[in-house]
């Protein structure tokens, strides 16, 4: 199938645009067809990655569906997207997201309402998400890194908390301020580098020949900077608890399911390739900011009173996890790491689902004024529990894979030599990694726990005694059921998702190790 | 000795002298109530002025006249299109303006019209004198201009200080060309004078003569720290004579500049790269900051365009280090396009907001996004387009500026980078105060009350054709990343 092969990632990318358009011309008062037209585009959307699924190689390390135009030629900069064992799952769970998130939105929109203007938005997010997800070019994958930013913006600024406002400027400004030396980066980079061009895989390539290697941590700094941002890692992640709280409940989802990702996708398919020698300098530090992460997160998840907040905190010690096993620079724990990015995004995904739900039926997320769902709403408690336990990594379901290899790659990580010393230093601080992360596991299924144990347990307080609430309904079923099947199903057979990835992984670890020597 | 004189060279300047004159003779014959007629009169000259631009592109020999000190090139008729075009718009945004304050309607066309013709003049000039000449020729109407409503105190406070402050600013640049003048032995032309340069010893003389020309203009181009005419001047004149100052009269001053410092000054880098880095890195700090704390979005606009000012000397303050020569100047000229395009589009808006709510408070614009939603988009795409977020045109500004900044690959220019970085983050602040009130905020009760206006026909045209370019370059900068490139080729 040629034809498929030039234009499945482009229609992809922009069916969601044609889509916002569609929508945009439709009166505002048409809720109806407005709620169906995105439907059907996402669905489209996401029919078209189930094709690229049914069409992919899975035994091939190389970029597929891979299309190169020329784009603005005076800067030397492409259009180019190709996707491999690394972006596809990420594309893919973005497609489904969007459309989950959409059936959700169905019958409850949070105020101001306007149906129009908030499905419009969320095309535009998919545009960037998916973009950013299959871009082979520095310049198109910041500009779909970015495009992202605005859609969310507005959606926590227009539809959110009461601290909305506050909540939406910060998240921007991170972000702006981390893309900007993002940006900085990449063009030192282009200027630098031998063949001065925006080409991802042409970068990767060379894999940092010519660049000496005090340059290449200062770039990788500034990309540093763009990435853990977005992660985000900590000290950078005061912006995610804000947005988080005040977002709307879908914006919450996406945020957290993919949006995320991006930054941590960055570090895979831009940083560490390019940049080899900066980013071995670099990996024990960023081991060092993730592990902080995993334990300030959990202490974090330990003094939230609002659950929505824990789960945000519960987002950044995750993500540390991810971030760790990129730390190490190994096969097994960069593979860990796209598994831990799906599996968070599907867990975490569904946990702010349940919060968005429970919010909308009790009008509190105050943990100390809910209790004993299970009783009023037997099956919402126990897909609460059911999450809990996936996200505090119980094997068998989907989060135990992030987070056990990622733990278990830091026992022997591939650093030669690194900014302790000679080899013994780094192994044994990547042990001490180990130790610190795996405490960090323990913490996670006690602030879990707790907070099951405070919402879904004991008696209904006296406030909401005579509350009518009603369990999971039609629309919470459909869009979360998908989500609770793969929850399982990737737990159970992780080499589904470990089959995809290996061959990418595996290349991208070779050109970081070429460019190490 | 009758110079030789190329008329079809001359022809765009013809027709919008021509154009120029049947504007006053019409509004003197025409009865009052065919006044509008003017307005039809000018742009229809402006248009025309158009045509011949594209046959002399389509031609594509470089003519030169007077001695080399009148050229016409790529670089000069790229310009000449640019200026026409921002010409055309402006006179769309100001149309519904001058006809509603009903009087002096055949002056401000023909006021404005002899400060494009300025500007022409400015793109083909390469002689210290035609530079000065076409620079008072955009500025002495505007003084006028900026004092249009005459019985409006703000208004004549924001002429007089223009007045007082363009005309010291002429002083200083006069005085500084004086003394080039007298140290090259008697040239006036950019070429011989990067030639003697070329030649000699820098001496301190020349030195301060460079700087005070640079100062000179650095009023006309409000840098900080000779910006301070600009708020309130800004503020006080009419709104659509504000959008023409910021946008086209500015780019007069930074054309010169960069006229001046590509033909002329160039060799002598230590002179005036340092100045112009000085006044880089203040106006972009300065006016980023202050605009920060504006609650005007007249005012806001001016500090920011005194921000923006910052980011396009940026690159010219860079240009002569490495091989950043030819990168820095398609910066600015591109950066130059883009900032017409996006700061014309919110100046366009502002206006029509203002036809209803007669307020230029930020606060005016609270719920625009419910009651009149178009507005409020493409103010939207404006703002975040001056702030340079993908995938508006902005970011294509920003980048080739910062591209010129790791072109030239030295540590000044390094750090100027870092600056307009961080300050590009600062700025989205105060742009987003806007996005906010328009989005996040509900309408003031009185302001709810207020019927809305249709907007009118010239501002719909105007906002569309903005955000058109706003959008369409920003998506697909390859066009005028080209015309960047074509305007210095052969030069």
């Amino acid at each position: 199938m040629d034809w498929f092969d030039d234009w499945a990632l482009t229609l992809a990318v922009f069916i969601p645009a044609v889509g916002m358009l569609i929508v945009m011309l439709i009166p505002r008062a048409e809720e109806q067809l407005i709620k169906v037209v995105t439907l059907i585009t996402t669905l489209i959307t996401l029919g078209i990655g189930v094709a690229i699924l049914a069409d992919f190689n899975y035994d091939s390390a190389r970029l597929q569906f891979n299309v190169k135009e020329t784009w603005i030629d005076v800067i030397n900069s492409n259009y180019h997207v190709g996707i491999d064992g690394i972006s596809l799952p990420m594309l893919v769970l973005s497609m489904f997201i969007t459309v989950l998130v959409v059936i959700y939105s169905w019958n409850h929109f949070p105020e101001p309402h306007n149906v129009k203007a908030f499905l419009a938005l969320i095309l535009l997010l998919e545009v960037g998400m998916n973009g950013t997800f299959v871009a082979q070019d520095l310049i198109l994958f910041f500009i779909f890194f970015e495009i992202v930013l605005l859609p969310m913006f507005f959606m926590i600024g227009v539809w959110g908390g009461p601290n909305r406002e506050y909540a939406s400027i910060k998240f921007f400004l991170f972000t702006l301020f981390g893309s900007a030396m993002m940006l900085l980066s990449f063009l030192a980079l282009f200027f630098l580098s031998d063949v001065q061009t925006f080409d991802i895989p042409a970068l990767a390539a060379l894999h940092g020949d010519g660049i000496v290697h005090g340059t290449q941590v200062l770039l990788f700094a500034g990309m540093f900077l763009g990435f853990a941002i977005k992660v985000p890692m900590w000290p950078f992640h005061t912006w995610l608890p804000d947005a988080h709280t005040e977002a709307p409940t879908v914006g919450s989802v996406l945020l957290a399911a993919i949006l995320l990702k991006l930054g941590t996708y960055g570090f895979i398919r831009i940083a560490l390739p390019i940049l080899p020698s900066g980013a071995q300098t670099w990996a024990p530090w960023i081991g060092l900011l993730a592990v902080i992460g995993i334990i300030y997160g959990a202490l974090g998840c330990l003094a939230q009173r609002d659950m929505k907040r824990l789960i945000a905190f519960s987002s950044v010690a995750h993500m540390g996890f991810v971030m760790l096993g990129v730390a190490t620079l190994t096969t097994f724990g960069i593979n860990a790491a796209v598994f831990g990015m799906v599996a968070h995004g599907l867990i975490t995904g569904m946990l702010f689902f349940v919060a968005g739900s429970v919010q909308e039926r009790y009008g509190t997320r105050e943990m100390s004024r809910l209790g004993g769902m299970l009783e009023q709403m037997p099956h919402m408690g126990w897909i609460l529990a059911f999450c809990a336990m996936a996200s505090l990594g119980l094997p068998g379901l989907a989060g135990f894979w992030g987070e056990f290899p990622a733990i278990l790659s830091s026992y022997d990580p591939k650093l030669p030599f690194g900014l302790w010393g000679g080899t013994d230093g780094t192994l044994w601080t990547f042990r001490t990694f180990m130790v610190v992360a795996a405490i960090g596991t323990v913490l996670a299924a006690g602030y879990l726990l707790w907070m099951l144990q405070r919402v879904a347990m004991g008696k209904v307080k006296p406030e909401f005694e005579n509350l009518h609430v009603h369990d999971v309904h039609g629309a919470e079923w459909i869009a979360w059921s998908p989500m609770l099947i793969l929850i399982v199903v990737l737990g159970v057979y992780p080499d589904l998702l470990f089959k995809i990835t290996d061959p990418a992984v595996v290349k991208v670890v070779t050109e970081v190790a070429r460019g190490v020597q | 000795v009758n110079p030789n004189v190329d008329f079809h060279a001359f022809a765009p300047e013809i027709v919008l002298t021509a154009t120029i004159l049947i504007v006053v003779v019409a509004d003197l014959i025409w009865p009052e109530r065919s006044r509008f007629m003017s307005s039809r009169i000018a742009s229809v000259g402006v248009l025309a002025a158009l045509i011949p631009v594209i046959t002399l592109a389509a031609d594509g020999a470089n003519r030169a006249m007077f001695n080399g000190a009148y050229v016409v090139d790529n670089y000069a008729l790229a310009l000449k299109g640019f200026f026409l075009i921002v010409a055309y718009v402006s006179l769309l945004v100001a149309v519904d303006y001058i006809s509603d304050g009903d009087y002096y309607q055949g002056e401000f066309y023909f006021l404005m019209l002899t400060s494009v013709l300025g500007m022409l003049i400015m793109a083909s000039a390469r002689d210290l004198i035609t530079i000065f000449v076409a620079l008072e020729t955009i500025t002495i109407p505007t003084f006028i201009l900026a004092g249009w409503r005459k019985h409006d105190e703000g208004s004549n406070e924001a002429a007089i200080k223009y007045f007082l402050i363009g005309v010291l600013s002429t002083a200083v640049m006069l005085y500084g060309m004086s003394i080039i003048y007298g140290e090259t032995r008697g040239s006036t032309k950019l070429i011989d004078i990067a030639t003697y340069i070329d030649h000699h010893s820098m001496t301190s003389m020349f030195a301060v003569a460079i700087f005070f020309t640079i100062g000179g203009f650095a009023f006309k181009i409000s840098a900080v720290p000779f910006h301070f005419w600009t708020p309130d001047t800004y503020e006080g004149a009419p709104t659509p004579v504000t959008a023409f100052l910021s946008v086209a009269s500015k780019a007069g001053g930074f054309v010169a500049l960069l006229t001046i410092v590509k033909v002329g000054f160039f060799p002598s880098q230590d002179s005036w790269e340092p100045v112009l880095w000085v006044l880089a890195a203040a106006s972009m700090i300065y006016g980023n900051l202050v605009a920060l704390r504006q609650t005007n979005i007249v005012r806001m606009l001016a500090y920011s365009s005194i921000a923006q000012g910052g980011f396009i000397l940026v690159p010219l303050a860079v240009s002569g280090d490495g091989d950043a020569a030819t990168a820095s100047f398609q910066a600015v000229l591109i950066y130059l396009f883009i900032y017409a395009a996006m700061n014309l589009g919110a100046f366009a808006v502002v206006i029509a907001v203002a036809r209803r709510t007669h307020s230029a408070e930020i606060d005016s614009f609270d719920g625009l996004g419910q009651s009149m939603p178009g507005l409020a988009v493409t103010m939207s795409i404006f703002l975040f387009s001056l702030a340079g977020i993908p995938p508006f045109a902005g970011w294509f500004a920003k980048f080739v500026m910062f591209r010129a900044v790791f072109a030239a690959d030295t540590p000044s220019a390094v750090v100027l980078g870092v600056i307009a970085a961080v300050m590009s983050v600062v700025a989205f602040f105060y742009y987003a105060k806007v996005a906010r009130a328009m989005w996040f905020h509900e309408p003031s009760p009185e302001l709810a009350n207020t019927p809305t206006h249709s907007i009118t026909p010239a501002l719909t045209v105007a906002i569309g054709i903005a955000a058109a370019v706003v959008v369409v370059i920003g998506i697909y900068p390859q066009f005028f990343a080209r015309v960047g490139e074509l305007a210095f080729l052969g030069t």
